[in-house]
């Protein structure tokens, strides 16, 4: 087998034992190129019937037009049920703040638990990849919370052969990670070799952007660019889709995916280091959200 | 050649196994330049001159401040000859349990010594769990070789005595290799060294460039335990009834005779589908949905087998890894999940412990505890169909499951794969 068949095989193994295993998974979906990868597997796990489980979009509020205008098309196809978490809606409500930065991202982890507890999910399907980061490199494919979501670095369970443990008591429940040993080029090579649709914004386009802490940021309802910071029109494309304050584009020609995997490949700065301010926070940043509860 | 090799990497601690792998992506140019600039960063905050590449794998905050690897942490690479997805296992006795996560699914697992110090309990504890779990090949990297000043004598001996333990083992000559490195210098992890004139066998990424890796053999028995049951019930389909799971063993064909177990029902493969289109064949690691002539009443927990039928039985004999802090005592109540199916089970007499040291056994230890390799009888509420961890690997493998907290108590091989010295004979 190739390397990319035995990757699709794993996965829709994964896919396959949540189903038989679990009561009320759920698939997190963006419309990113990890959850639509994700979706695409799942289709082909349980083909010709439908995918079993809904779909989970937690949404904050800063989105990308064109992610939001493909991930409701792709769900439409599909014939899906997607839940939408809305981290407006906590800000209006008052159970959130906004943050003195303007981003929302780390605001998710709220809408995420309270979703996973109202809908009582008990495995969570995310498109997170270990060659993303440290942290995520460390995690299981079947990786436990606890009841109030959070990760224990310390505390996970051996995962041996291809035999997952998805036990879990009341209130605890897995986050899944079928993509766990793909590579973003291995993701790449496949959305190829598959022929899977993307939002557009993954491909070459022109936007008006500005710089900030050196990454370029799209012009945007939460508050960009600021005083001093000046817009221009550059071609650009993404590498990663998240919320609109803290993703950044790269500049780029490659406007088709073939010019896109050469890209990536002669690349010398990762997916997220070129791309998500979140991850700068601090050496451990992504640790610690994990630890709260974030994906 | 296969495109792909999993390893796993075993060793004490402070023998420089972070340092060596982050040598191995260092040096093969699979680090990106913004991680790496963290790692300069880093070093640099905490005194050091020149970069600490063991920061480039250990993830984890407490990692980090304590300068160990705590758990397994995966790493892809690539050269243009071979993909590596290698684990990372921690050294600390008390982490063992990781290395036997690594080790279940590796092709090949890298022993790290420190030359100053050689062959050390924890070098031969890792080789037996590796030889128990049936990884195949087997390299020693006499690592720190420059603290010793190349010393070709002290590399030798080091050498001899790992063979003899690993053929004490039962690898057979050829799958065990032994190579002098520096991790921290680079000596013969990626390039050669020219301090090392009488070492003339391959550098590290070398040799896992070409080593043989072992397909699963084409006349293994089919072993295929269901997952799920597709069902579409659509007006395109109404009366599909497919079994899907993924091919532990062996391979099927259209038209082939097949049992279900434990049932014991016989049909024929009608159809092999996937998404994609139907196949004339699947084999191992392939994830497909069978069709079957007959209405059988099948579902999730069932093997479908050919070539050779497993033992179907309530009682076995079973070698265990315990991973879990709380020991193991006969008469536990505890849960079974083989395949695809979890059944209550009662751990009987515990007949043996495994001293990995002696590689012989002790009699009836009373319990076993954390890290600690046992023979034990299980009996099971139902019968499970199973083969020999020895002969076939998935087919023999299970978990041992705690029922009260779901945590995974123990890796099970059905058998006793590993020639051990028993005390009782």
């Amino acid at each position: 087998m190739k390397a990319a068949d035995r990757l699709e095989s794993e996965a829709i193994h994964v896919f396959r034992e949540v189903a038989g295993e679990f009561d009320r998974p759920v698939i997190l979906f963006s419309g990113g190129k990890d959850s639509t990868l994700l979706l695409h597997l799942a289709v082909k796990a349980f083909w010709p019937a439908p995918v079993p489980f809904p779909l989970l979009h937690v949404d904050t509020g800063h989105n990308f037009d064109e992610v939001i205008e493909f991930r409701d098309r792709v769900v439409a196809k599909y014939g899906l049920r997607l839940e939408v978490a809305r981290v407006q809606d906590y800000i209006d409500d008052g159970r959130l703040q906004e943050r003195p930065d303007g981003t929302r991202n780390p605001l998710q982890t709220v809408p995420l638990l309270d979703a996973i507890t109202t809908h009582k999910f008990d495995a969570v399907f995310g498109g997170g990849r270990r060659d993303e980061e440290r942290a995520r490199a460390k995690e299981r494919i079947f990786s436990l919370r606890n009841a109030f979501g959070q990760w224990e670095p310390r505390r996970q369970r051996p995962e041996l052969w291809n035999l997952y443990n998805g036990r879990h008591r009341p209130g605890e429940h897995v986050r899944v990670f079928p993509l766990s040993n793909w590579t973003e080029l291995d993701v790449w090579h496949y959305i190829a070799r598959e022929g899977i649709e993307l939002p557009s914004i993954y491909y070459a386009h022109e936007r008006k952007v500005f710089l900030r802490d050196g990454m370029w940021l799209a012009e945007g309802p939460w508050g960009g660019p600021r005083d001093g910071e000046q817009l221009v029109t550059k071609t650009v494309r993404y590498r990663t889709v998240g919320d609109g304050s803290c993703t950044g584009a790269v500049e780029s020609d490659a406007a088709d995916i073939a010019s896109v995997i050469a890209e990536v490949a002669a690349s010398r700065l990762t997916e997220r280091g070129a791309t998500r301010a979140d991850d700068r926070l601090s050496e451990a940043a992504m640790e610690d959200r994990k630890r709260e509860g974030y994906f | 050649m296969s495109d792909l090799l999993r390893l796993a990497t075993a060793g004490s601690v402070d023998d420089g196994k972070s340092t060596l792998v982050g040598r191995l992506l260092y040096d093969t140019k699979s680090v990106l330049a913004d991680t790496l600039d963290a790692v300069h960063r880093a070093s640099a905050d905490r005194g050091l001159t020149t970069p600490d590449l063991s920061l480039l794998v250990d993830g984890l905050r407490s990692e980090r401040e304590q300068g160990i690897t705590i758990d397994v942490a995966y790493r892809y690479f690539a050269t243009p000859n071979r993909s590596f997805v290698l684990a990372d296992t921690p050294g600390h006795v008390q982490y063992t349990r990781n290395t036997v996560t690594g080790a279940s699914t590796a092709q090949l697992g890298v022993l790290l010594v420190d030359a100053r110090k050689g062959v050390v309990e924890q070098t031969r504890r890792h080789a037996a769990v590796l030889a128990l779990l049936g990884v195949p090949r087997l390299v020693l990297a006499v690592n720190k070789i420059d603290l010793v000043d190349y010393d070709e004598v002290t590399f030798v001996r080091i050498a001899k005595e790992f063979t003899a333990h690993a053929t004490a083992l039962g690898y057979p000559e050829g799958a065990v290799l032994e190579i002098p490195v520096s991790a921290l210098v680079g000596d013969n992890v990626v390039e050669r060294s020219d301090k090392t004139p009488w070492y003339s066998g391959p550098t590290l990424l070398e040799h896992l460039e070409t080593v043989p890796v072992e397909p699963d053999p084409h006349d293994a028995p089919f072993r295929f335990p269901v997952q799920y049951v597709i069902r579409p019930r659509t007006a395109e389909y109404p009366d599909y009834r497919g079994y899907a799971g993924q091919v532990a063993a062996g391979t099927v064909r259209v038209g082939d005779e097949v049992e279900v177990l434990p049932g014991g029902l016989r049909s024929t493969v009608e159809k092999i589908d996937t998404f994609d289109g139907p196949l004339e064949e699947a084999a191992a690691g392939q994830s497909v949905t069978l069709l079957l002539a007959d209405d059988l009443d099948i579902g999730r927990g069932d093997l479908v087998v050919a070539g050779g039928r497993p033992r179907v039985t309530d009682e076995f004999e079973a070698t265990v890894c315990w991973l879990a802090e709380k020991p193991l005592t006969p008469g536990d109540r505890v849960l079974v999940k083989h395949g695809t199916r979890t059944v209550q089970a009662v751990v009987g007499s515990l007949h043996a412990r495994f001293d990995e040291q002696a590689l012989s056994s002790v009699d009836s230890p009373g319990s076993l505890r954390l890290n600690e390799i046992g023979r034990v009888a299980v009996r099971t509420a139902q019968a499970l169909p199973l083969d020999e961890y020895g002969e076939v690997r998935r087919g023999g493998a299970f978990l041992v499951i705690d029922p009260a907290d779901g945590s995974t108590l123990a890796a099970g091989l059905v058998g006793a794969p590993l020639p051990v010295e028993d005390a009782r004979t």
